[in-house]
């Protein structure tokens, strides 16, 4: 490895040797030490930065339960199933891709072919006691179907911790209210990402 | 004696047991509190209104707990060493005169429980016998962390009750007595005791308001249980109310600390009015107050600086202090 770039880097402004003073060895100069340190008040510097502190009553506490910090959008949490914008259908064409990927063997999808010759996802789970989250379903997923949410909650109190489509689907009364959050994380395509794609040429 | 004596006495000793008691939870509730806003957090919330019922929590969860007697323990050694504790800090509450005296539906009250004529020595004394606590729990617990603790209880105790008898010398040799009372009808007619005799009152008060801090084993010399270093110290083996015990014993010592001091240094109750009686709950509060404050601030000194403290430092001034106020008294 080369550490060329590291050694030579410019320390001239932002670094300096701290000054520490020796040692006293002579008794004399542990006197006028001790003597120093005692009259120099730094006590009192630390009684009043506490008092300031609380009287400024700044407090920087998150009442977890009921207050919660905000999570990135691109953390991988519990999985969301998100719809169609145009239709409000599932995405889902249950190609399998996700459950053929997972590493961890806790996707489950069952699909049939229903009577308009359409594949149709019959059962969908997944085991959070299995998942590991690690995200290559949401990655692998061709329709930006199954992606991670931010609900990281999911403390249970057995091994087996099943979460299903219905769970998972965003909820009609949000679709329809325009709430549905696209996930910007592994596998999402990038914002205006439709303007830059180039028709495919069917002509040859 | 008469049987009404009797009876008041009773009556006092079960009011201060009670309210001591009762404040050395609230006491708890209160240094949780302090700590927490000092340190830019909320401290206990959800018990109650501001979690202001959180001691009635912790006691419940210290009654209710199962007294363990663990294996290899001296147990009766084990068993007794916590008594001694809250018991030496309320049994040393007998000789400080808590407010001055008032007139009840015309029958007046002292309350102090006995008004013996060697009242701070008595204090003192007994806070000493107070270390039994921390040392036979530790010595007994058969765990290495409460035996090192119990010594080091011993030799803090040890060299502190020094530097607590010597400070106090000078007041008492300026008041000529040792009943609190007396010291404060000193100090209604010759001003606090901090402002006397040429500034040997005000270092008899800084010297022996340090050693209060290793009398009742508070932050800067919390070195007897510290967590960092020796897990609960002589409390490791102790749980459930034994150990609730201590804690009893621990902030009934700092209300009472906080009583003594501003009786002997800084007028007490004055003159016996009901300001005086306020004003002496408000430097009581103050004191209290104060060592919950050095916890939130300072660092624990090792063992070996608050030995160097106690006997290079403290010892020879307090003794020089006591030459200057019997030159200054010839």
């Amino acid at each position: 490895m080369n550490n060329k770039a590291f050694n030579d880097r410019d320390v001239s402004d932002s670094y300096f040797l701290v000054d520490i003073e020796d040692y006293p060895t002579e008794p004399w100069d542990k006197f006028k030490r001790v003597v120093k340190r005692t009259f120099r008040g730094e006590l009192f510097v630390g009684l009043w930065v506490v008092m300031r502190e609380m009287i400024k009553f700044d407090k920087h506490t998150i009442s977890y339960p009921e207050e919660k910090m905000p999570i990135g959008s691109r953390y991988r949490a519990v999985h969301e199933m998100k719809r169609l914008w145009e239709s409000d259908t599932e995405r889902c064409i249950g190609c399998g891709l996700c459950e053929k990927i997972c590493i961890s063997n806790c996707i489950k999808i069952d699909t049939k072919i229903d009577e308009n010759s359409r594949k149709e996802v019959t059962d969908y789970t997944i085991n959070l006691g299995r998942c590991i989250f690690c995200g290559y379903c949401a990655e692998v997923c061709p329709e930006l179907a199954i992606v991670h949410g931010g609900r990281y909650e999911s403390a249970c109190d057995q091994r087996e911790h099943y979460t299903d489509l219905n769970d998972m689907l965003t909820p009609i009364d949000v679709m329809k209210a325009g709430g549905q959050l696209e996930f910007e994380g592994f596998g999402a395509i990038t914002p205006h990402e439709d303007e830059r794609v180039k028709k495919t040429p069917l002509a040859y | 004696m008469e049987v009404a004596y009797l009876i008041e006495t009773v009556i006092k000793i079960v009011v201060v047991l009670i309210i001591f008691s009762a404040l050395a939870g609230i006491g708890t509730y209160f240094e949780r509190k302090v700590l927490a806003f000092m340190q830019r957090r909320l401290g206990p919330m959800n018990v109650g209104p501001y979690g202001m019922l959180q001691f009635g929590a912790d006691a419940i969860k210290l009654f209710t707990k199962e007294d363990i007697i663990p294996t290899n323990v001296v147990a009766p050694i084990f068993k007794i060493a916590p008594v001694i504790t809250a018991a030496t800090a309320f049994i040393a509450a007998a000789a400080i005169p808590f407010l001055p005296e008032f007139t009840i539906f015309g029958y007046t009250v002292h309350p102090i429980i006995a008004d013996i004529n060697i009242g701070i020595l008595y204090i003192l004394g007994i806070m000493g016998v107070g270390l039994y606590g921390p040392l036979l729990g530790g010595m007994a617990s058969a765990n290495k962390f409460s035996l090192l603790s119990a010594a080091r209880g011993a030799a803090v105790f040890i060299s502190y009750e020094v530097v607590t008898g010597l400070s106090i010398l000078a007041p008492v040799m300026i008041v000529g007595s040792l009943s609190l009372i007396d010291f404060n009808d000193y100090q209604i007619e010759n001003g606090w005791m901090i402002f006397n005799m040429y500034g040997v009152g005000l270092v008899s008060f800084i010297l022996f308001w340090i050693a209060a801090f290793a009398e009742t084993g508070r932050t800067p010399f919390h070195l007897i249980a510290n967590d960092h270093e020796i897990i609960d110290g002589f409390g490791t083996e102790y749980s459930g109310m034994r150990w609730g015990l201590f804690f009893i014993g621990e902030y009934a010592n700092m209300f009472f600390i906080s009583f003594v001091i501003p009786l002997i240094f800084l007028g007490g109750y004055g003159d016996g009015s009901f300001m005086g009686a306020m004003a002496l709950l408000a430097k009581v509060s103050f004191f209290f107050f104060f060592f919950l404050w050095t916890r939130a601030a300072w660092p624990d000194v090792r063992p070996d600086q608050l030995m160097w403290l106690c006997w290079k430092v403290l010892m020879p001034i307090a003794v020089v202090n006591i030459l200057i106020a019997a030159i200054a008294m010839m």
